[in-house]
């Protein structure tokens, strides 16, 4: 790297201002990216609370650290915080935000003030939710169960739903945009199989997120509605089916869980390949597999509901289609492995959260066959095997792609790296603390502890204990890169336009971009990934 | 504290070890699958590790031949594993003909358990060893979900339905019994135990206390009470359709339609009489709700069910089959 680049350019589009005005008005996709990274860290740490919360009254088996509704209150407002406020949206609202139109050589997302909306929109959702939680709070689970949600609670329901009825329409629009801008401001030559996978990724999402996302807004506002007017959809005193709200709800939340792990998946496919410094193992396998997710995860929402009663022939559709499902899966990562094989393998911070991510979401992945399958399922569902397996989806793979992409491109993001070495250390103490946090669950959910236990009989304390020891880890393990991150914004040093060598658009920008993001439109006259050729100077003019 | 530290529940049902033998089977492939990968990660990771900046490995673009291979084979596999739970689901869901039944409610925060000889349970369940049990899950007000780990049985108690599960008990003790559906403060605190006993000890168990009646007696009891028999009577001049010989049969509705005289169907004309109204009838049947509680609603329909045309049906060794919808 040469020594002219080792200083911030001159202008970037965080100079266009710091004051509140510039932030609040700004239709600068980057910015609002940023607007995101802020709220969701929030939302994290807040959601976080909670799940410390849940862990320590889980230390005794006799619920001696607080009462029934207070722990039933934290559970919940953590898997709706987590959830509606930090899952979904994190890395599309802010990695997708800031790096699908550098990616494709555009100016700025389709619509710029739309996405400026779903960030306003985001926030009012999140401000009524946290509004309902704190007064008076919530103590239905995430997943809102009807008649108990509409008849039994004596909580913030209604308000709490509305929360996330508006949030909904942030994700809505958010996945607009994104369908928009990919099919209509890509840069000359760069054709849908030159795309990033990470661009793949989340126009998949985005389908899920348009065709989703109002089936879930619709639901809960059903709900709402029974609450506030007595309206018998769901409540069987007047007539409704609380089981149609079980359908309703698992219809937008199983696809859900791919809006929260697709676009990790193509965080993942950008990182292997960069730091293999080799092009990715079938290309065309892993963008139709995100498509191929996208479409078969609709099919399968009923593999949540094999012991309520659903006949045992729908149940068998339900399995094999969840079957179906984990074969794109089980091709990702099979070519990510096969990516590494005669690389050039750099052991850096966003690689090792790839290790991470290809590890945990193998074990995430692969329990769930475990509960896809209806011999199985009987024993395992609603213990605490299926909280395991949905924290080993959503922590270790999610979350593991998150922070792998938060520090791939954060010397994009913010013109400046982060201490390695403080990278390392804290992926080692996430890994290390989630496994034991989640791990004695797997085994705690097959001897038979049902989730959702404020109190527990005496053999299950050692598991317990086990468990909230890991996320005590975990927890310092999440502190770290705030702590490191954050410290870089205003510390670091200058990171130079492309410190890994990468390959793909955004990196043939200056670190941190202009406002306009490129000086003349990109033409892409290569194929994606093609680290065989020395990544292309910046242009500057 | 309890120093047991197992890694595997206790199996005392019939079903329990062909759920385990599953179990250890998806472990296996899955085992070998997430060891394998583990391996050939860390291999190439280390081994094709960078040693100098300047490297730029040859390009391999992918290979069609590797694709299709691990497309196929963990297809086949997740078939061979869909196949096999099918099969131990439909067992799960069969009950023997020759079960005993026992109805279940569910009401916040307790389990409400008779057995068809009549004897009342409040969170505990005797059983005989080696003799099949049928339940007949419901609920008085929200979901809840009837939970032996030990027999790795889980059914929803859902208001307004009959769900169905069963069990063989294969060796004596005492068992833990959950709630497994999330229902409100007590939810952790709905727990009981399942008892299985010898089965001399049941007999003398079902001997001691009060002499029960039976689910069929108490429901013709109130259907004499409540006054069903003035319009619903056994000759055909009621204003009610004659139940005799109604249960698990098929019915002409004013509508039009046709459908099955089931557990759910009696239920819902107790409670919500204009819902389905029988052809040729008039609806003038006054409701129910708020009147009977789930386990009288129980007792009348074992009684209706008694009511089969093959009178054996009233012999009351032999209380009701099935209080749940045919399927």
């Amino acid at each position: 790297m040469t020594s002219e680049s080792r200083t911030l350019p001159a202008d970037h589009y965080l100079k266009s201002g710091w004051d509140l005005k510039s932030w609040l008005l700004t239709t600068d996709h980057k910015r609002i990216g940023l607007m995101y990274l802020v709220s969701i860290t929030l939302m994290f740490a807040i959601g976080s609370i909670y799940a410390g919360i849940v862990r320590w009254n889980l230390l005794v088996p006799n619920g001696s650290q607080m009462s029934a509704e207070a722990y039933n209150k934290a559970f919940t407002g953590h898997g709706v915080v987590m959830v509606f406020f930090f899952l979904i949206p994190s890395i599309p609202a802010t990695l997708g935000n800031f790096l699908i139109p550098l990616m494709i050589g555009a100016k700025d997302l389709a619509f710029p003030r739309i996405n400026l909306l779903s960030w306003y929109i985001y926030v009012i959702g999140a401000a009524l939710t946290m509004y309902a939680l704190l007064t008076g709070g919530l103590e239905t689970g995430w997943t809102f169960y009807t008649p108990y949600s509409t008849v039994f609670a004596e909580s913030n329901v209604a308000v709490a739903a509305v929360g996330i009825f508006i949030a909904g329409f942030s994700s809505i629009l958010t996945g607009l945009n994104f369908i928009v801008t990919i099919h209509k401001m890509r840069a000359p030559g760069l054709t849908w199989f030159r795309l990033p996978l990470f661009v793949w990724a989340h126009y998949a999402t985005a389908i899920i997120q348009i065709l989703g996302t109002p089936v879930v807004a619709i639901t809960i506002l059903l709900v709402a509605l029974e609450r506030l007017f007595h309206f018998g959809f769901f409540d069987p005193n007047r007539g409704g089916d609380p089981i149609l709200f079980q359908h309703l709800f698992w219809f937008y939340s199983h696809p859900a869980v791919y809006i929260m792990i697709l676009p990790s998946m193509g965080v993942i496919s950008e990182i292997v390949t960069c730091f293999s410094r080799k092009r990715i193992f079938g290309y065309s396998f892993i963008a139709m597999s995100s498509l191929a997710i996208a479409v078969i995860g609709f099919l399968v929402w009923a593999h949540h509901m094999f012991v309520t009663g659903l006949s045992v022939y729908s149940a068998m559709v339900f399995s094999a289609l969840t079957y179906l499902v984990a074969v794109p899966s089980a091709i990702k990562t099979f070519n990510w492995t096969a990516t590494l094989f005669r690389g050039s393998v750099q052991w850096d911070t966003p690689m090792i959260y790839v290790f991470c991510f290809i590890g945990l979401f193998l074990i995430g992945g692969l329990t769930g066959l475990f509960l896809g399958n209806l011999g199985t399922d009987v024993h395992l569902t609603d213990t605490y095997f299926v909280v395991a397996h949905f924290h080993y989806i959503m922590v270790g793979g999610a979350i593991m792609g998150y922070l792998g992409g938060l520090h791939f491109w954060w010397p994009k993001i913010t013109g400046r790296k982060y201490v390695e070495s403080w990278g390392k250390v804290s992926s080692l103490l996430v890994f290390v603390g989630f496994n034991l946090t989640f791990f004695p669950q797997f085994v705690l959910g097959y001897l038979g502890m049902p989730r959702r236990y404020w109190s527990y009989p005496e053999e299950f304390q050692i598991l317990n204990v086990l468990s909230t020891a890991g996320a005590t880890i975990l927890g310092f393990g999440y502190l770290f890169p705030f702590s490191y991150l954050t410290h870089s914004v205003f510390r670091g040093e200058p990171a130079g336009d492309n410190p890994w060598g990468a390959k793909g658009l955004e990196w043939t920008t200056q670190s941190p971009p202009k406002t306009h993001n490129f000086d003349a439109v990109p033409v892409v006259d290569e194929e994606p990934y093609d680290y065989a050729s020395p990544p292309k100077e910046t242009v500057r003019v | 504290m309890n120093p047991a530290f197992p890694l595997v529940p206790v199996r005392a049902s019939s079903v329990a070890s062909e759920v385990d033998a599953l179990f250890l089977f998806i472990l296996t492939v899955t085992g070998i699958a997430a060891v394998g990968i583990w391996i050939a990660l860390l291999y190439f990771a280390i081994r094709y590790r960078r040693r100098s900046d300047d490297e730029r490995p040859a390009e391999i673009e992918g290979s069609l031949v590797l694709e299709l291979t691990w497309t196929i084979i963990p297809f086949l596999l997740m078939i061979a594993m869909f196949v096999w739970g099918a099969k131990v689901f439909f067992h799960l869901n069969r009950p023997p003909d020759d079960a005993m039944t026992v109805s279940v409610v569910g009401k916040r925060w307790m389990w409400k358990l008779q057995h068809p000889t009549g004897q009342r349970e409040v969170n505990q369940l005797h059983v005989p060893v080696g003799r099949a049990v049928k339940l007949v899950i419901t609920s008085e007000d929200t979901i809840h979900s009837f939970y032996v780990p030990a027999f790795r049985i889980k059914k929803d108690a859902v208001p307004g339905r009959y769900n169905l599960a069963w069990f063989q008990a294969t060796r004596t003790g005492t068992y833990h019994l959950f709630c497994a559906e999330y229902c409100g403060t007590e939810h952790s605190r709905m727990t009981g135990s399942i008892v299985v006993m010898e089965p001399e000890e049941y007999q003398v168990w079902l001997a001691g206390g009060p002499a029960p009646e039976s689910p069929v007696l108490q429901g013709e009891k109130l259907f004499t009470d409540l006054n069903c028999i003035t319009c619903h009577r056994m000759d055909d001049a009621g204003r009610g359709p004659v139940l005799r010989g109604v249960f698990g049969r098929s019915v002409k509705l004013a509508s039009g339609e046709e459908i099955t005289a089931d557990a759910a169907y009696v239920r819902e004309s107790i409670l919500i009489p204009t819902a389905k109204v029988v052809a040729g009838y008039q609806p003038v049947m006054p409701t129910y709700q708020g009147q009977v509680n789930e386990e009288q609603i129980l007792a009348l329909i074992a009684y209706i069910e008694s009511l089969r045309i093959p009178a054996s049906a009233a012999a009351p060794a032999r209380t009701p089959t099935s209080g749940a919808p045919s399927r």
